[in-house]
């Protein structure tokens, strides 16, 4: 038995040590906002929070996470929407959505960091990959939550 | 009846129309007896698309998949202002295919491709809302006892202004059900748009930035298994032995699936089933295309370049006459232009959900851009009627072509489930699965002769394509006298007046699969418009006065060129360090244009900064859709320019993942100014024309920057560094 903190709650799952997170995530607690894209840490759809910081949950394993503390897509605004799922709607960036709940969690851990990112920081932090092409509106969404 | 429908082959349901214009429709129709759905308690449907709520929120339905290009949302704006509802209250749901089969194809096509999903049903979703407008308004007449010519309906209400009662479209749903639909249906002219035509946000964007199971991927079921692929890596191969003692063994492992080309794994979770795929003992029979790589295809297409008498998509004049008369032309051009097969890599790689009930029905769960071929093909693998399965639709995570036709990945995921019966088994094929089975972009060859008078105007014009079919591979009765005109496109249909044009094709299909890639054919846009621009230099124009003056004055190519040259600044300098350049295509109803400003760094680094895309798809049903159908079509575009390609190699795809076929990332993404000009009197797509032009523009500013003169993508075979840089 593993033990896990997701979201703020306590799990217990019969889980090999050397299963990536994403899967104990989306098939074992039944959590599937982080996806599956490519299962080599290249394209951040699977990206979550662990103590804060952005982690592509296909390139962690289940034995390396005691004691950290994981947040997800679905913990990620506690009473409702986050602000930065609001700055999402609000520039309507998804468009098929799949890579969006990693993205979401990058920037999440960009603003953490640097609450005034420059296109730089963008550049450098933000290395999801979308296939349909939103970057122009993740831009413009990152830069109105910094009060840009 | 149903022994015969089931045993009936795919192609027999398959309606192939070629439109004037050049689009494909392509839908499939299962001819089953009609039947009326259950009704659901408390909620009315005041006609197929339309669902009324006793509270007035409205569901509409829709027929087409979703999968990020918002046809959700514009069809839906497009019912919702015929009906005269209440935005806010409206909210959508997909068709179901099993009742669209069981009320003889009530909602038309389900078909997603082509960027047809508002320019071929705008029509008919119109009507349905006008339709269910003016049965709502008589049920109110009805009530009070009034014409229904004296009441007006608006925002969801029904008013009689004489007397001033008004009634809740909820209040009225059940009574307007019951009055037979008008015969006469006017559709609202759109420049009276009050819902249509407005940039109102996507209905499917709060699910999706909650992380709210909608994909085909997140589809959970009580006991539900999962299951990894393996196909035979070696295209048109297959399953000669497994040995699958090893993997059986594994922890979680229930099931190994043996079938045709392919073995699967089935384990209580993905990461389980797919340990266990790697350890089985595999051996393939490679049907003797193991030894084919790039060079064999590469042969293959020159060959066909070489063959004299090809079929003709294109004869205007007489092309040999003028190349043979010196006074008519007095310079010739040639040049061959090259691109690789592509992947479409959306982000969700393919899966399916089968689940064979107890009762013998068959259920489906997946991401495809047709609900009914999605069915049929469950059909076929299943053995079971149509109108014992049920197709669940979930949001795709992308498309791009590759979930319309085929729908292999449905077939296999009921494969793999009718070895469980009674559990519902999620197949998700990996990364590399996606990457090597693919239905690729053709690989293409083009061979290009431009005859110039003394003025350096074209009066000649020669194009030879190679590549493999789309059509032929697909659905070989598409194709007319050898011609597939997703292979032609833009060069046989090309807008400029020249006086003498042929255009010929040679298919030339190899073992490797090909597919309906975004906007097919649109490497011909590259070869066309950057050789377009060689003539204008080697006539020593500029390269948009030397294309307006080949287009007519009131041509919408010549229109879309001029508003997007306008909005970017072409003949005024550009930014410092950067050149332009430009280039225009049509295609899927629609008019584009780009024009890119792009930099080359002295070691040969080069950045696109901006690209100022416009399109003319006659109507914008949600200007905001259309201008990220922009952008994603500029990114989509660039990466073929910059780095992507599938090689060949041992028969088989050497790519496997995104470290070595890339996607642009957020750094490489230039800005995009889209400019939307709409003409009006047409409907034209959005989900594809605005690629069309991409890498041409692109390759063309590259040539006005260092003058290199790209002729085959990507390039990451070529060396951009200035001759005068160390
Ligand atoms: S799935 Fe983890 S980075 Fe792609
Ligand atoms: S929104 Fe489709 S991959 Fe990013």
């Amino acid at each position: 038995m593993m033990n896990f903190n997701v979201n703020g709650k306590a799990y217990q799952v019969d889980v090999e040590p050397e299963m990536p997170l994403l899967w104990v995530l989306r098939d074992h607690l039944g959590l599937t906002g982080a996806k599956y894209g490519c299962g080599i840490s290249a394209c951040g759809s699977c990206t979550v929070l662990v103590d804060g910081a952005a982690v592509r949950a296909c390139g962690v394993r289940a034995g390396e996470l005691a004691g950290k503390k994981i947040v997800t897509i679905e913990g990620l605004g506690q009473d409702g929407l986050h602000r930065i799922q609001q700055a999402w709607i609000d520039h309507q960036v998804p468009q098929c959505g799949y890579c969006q709940t990693g993205l979401i969690m990058s920037v999440a851990a960009l603003l953490a960091k640097h609450p005034k990112p420059t296109d730089a920081d963008i550049d450098r932090d933000i290395t999801n990959l979308c296939r349909c092409g939103t970057y122009p509106r993740v831009r413009a969404a990152i830069h109105a939550l910094a009060g840009d | 009846m149903t022994t015969t429908q089931t045993t009936m082959k795919r192609r027999d349901f398959l309606k192939v129309s070629a439109t004037a214009a050049g689009a494909l429709a392509l839908e499939f129709c299962l001819p089953v007896a009609t039947a009326r759905a259950a009704p659901q308690a408390g909620v009315t449907e005041v006609n197929a698309w339309i669902v009324i709520h006793p509270d007035d929120r409205v569901v509409i339905r829709i027929a087409r998949s979703e999968m990020g290009q918002g046809t959700f949302t514009a069809l839906a704006q497009l019912v919702a202002e015929e009906l005269d509802c209440d935005w806010a209250k409206v909210s959508a749901e997909f068709a179901s295919p099993n009742e669209h089969i069981r009320r003889n194809r009530i909602w038309g096509s389900m078909s997603t491709g082509g960027s047809m999903g508002v320019r071929t049903s705008q029509d008919y979703v119109r009507k349905a809302g006008a339709s269910a407008r003016a049965m709502l308004v008589g049920a109110a007449g009805r009530r009070w006892n009034v014409p229904a010519a004296e009441c007006l309906a608006d925002r969801g209400i029904v008013t009689h202004p004489p007397t001033g009662r008004k009634l809740r479209y909820g209040e009225l749903a059940a009574e307007a059900a019951k009055i037979p639909p008008p015969q006469d249906i006017k559709l609202r002219d759109p420049k009276d748009w009050k819902i249509a035509g407005k940039p109102v946000h996507r209905l499917d964007i709060p699910d999706k930035v909650m992380g709210k199971p909608v994909f085909g991927v997140d589809v959970a079921l009580p006991g539900m298994l999962h299951a990894s692929i393996a196909q035979c890596p070696v295209f048109g191969g297959k399953l000669k032995n497994v040995e699958a003692k090893d993997a059986l063994a594994m922890r979680g492992v229930k099931n190994v699936v043996k079938q045709g080309d392919f073995v699967a794994v089935i384990a209580d979770s993905w990461w389980r089933a797919d340990q266990a795929l790697q350890k089985l003992d595999i051996e393939w029979d490679e049907a003797g295309h193991g030894g084919i790589g790039n060079a064999e295809i590469d042969a293959m297409l020159r060959q066909g370049l070489d063959v004299t008498g090809l079929p003709k998509a294109r004869e205007t004049g007489n092309v040999d006459a003028a190349f043979a008369d010196v006074g008519q032309v007095a310079k010739v051009i040639e040049a061959e232009y090259a691109s690789p097969y592509l992947h479409h890599a959306t982000m969700e790689p393919m899966t399916c959900t089968a689940w064979f009930k107890g009762d013998g029905s068959l259920e489906v769960w997946t991401s495809t851009q047709d609900g009914e071929a999605a069915l049929h093909e469950a059909a076929a693998a299943s053995g079971l009627p149509p109108e014992r399965i049920e197709v669940h639709k979930m949001m795709l995570g992308g498309g791009f072509g590759r979930r319309g036709f085929p729908q292999d990945f449905v077939g296999q995921g009921v494969k793999i489930a009718k070895a469980m019966p009674g559990v519902p088994v999620k197949l998700m094929w990996s990364r590399e699965e996606d990457m090597r089975h693919g239905y690729y972009r053709p690989a293409s060859l083009v061979r290009m002769k431009a005859g110039l008078d003394q003025q350096g105007r074209l009066v000649a014009l020669r194009a030879k394509a190679a590549c493999p079919s789309i059509l032929k591979a697909l659905i070989p009765r598409a194709m007319r006298d050898g011609i597939d005109f997703t292979a032609v496109l833009g060069l046989a249909d090309m807008p400029y007046t020249v006086p003498h044009q042929r255009v010929e094709y040679a298919v030339r299909n190899g073992h490797v699969p090909v597919g309906f890639w975004r906007a097919p054919g649109q490497q011909n846009g590259f070869y066309r418009e950057c050789f377009i621009d060689e003539l204008a230099h080697a006539a020593g124009q500029d390269p948009l006065a030397y294309r307006l003056a080949m287009l007519a004055a009131d041509d919408k190519d010549r229109l879309i060129l001029e508003a997007t040259a306008r909005a970017a600044g072409w003949g005024t300098p550009p930014p410092p360090g950067q050149h332009r350049g430009l280039a225009v295509m049509s295609g899927f109803g629609s008019f584009a244009a780009a024009v890119a400003e792009v930099s080359v760094s002295a070691t040969g680094q080069l950045k696109v900064h901006r690209v100022v895309v416009g399109v003319d798809s006659g109507h914008v049903v949600n200007p905001d859709t259309c201008r990220a159908q922009a952008e994603s079509n500029v990114v989509y575009g660039l990466g073929p320019v910059l780095y992507q390609e599938i090689n060949i190699r041992n028969g088989r795809v050497v790519e496997a993942n995104f470290n070595n076929f890339r996607l642009p990332r957020i750094a490489e993404m230039p800005k995009v100014d889209t400019v939307l000009a709409p003409t009006g009197g047409f409907w034209g797509g959005h989900g594809e024309p605005a690629i069309l032009p991409v890498a041409p523009a692109v390759c063309n500013a590259i040539f006005a920057t260092t003058g290199k003169r790209v002729r085959s993508l990507p390039l990451s075979h070529h060396e951009l560094r200035r001759p005068d840089s160390a």
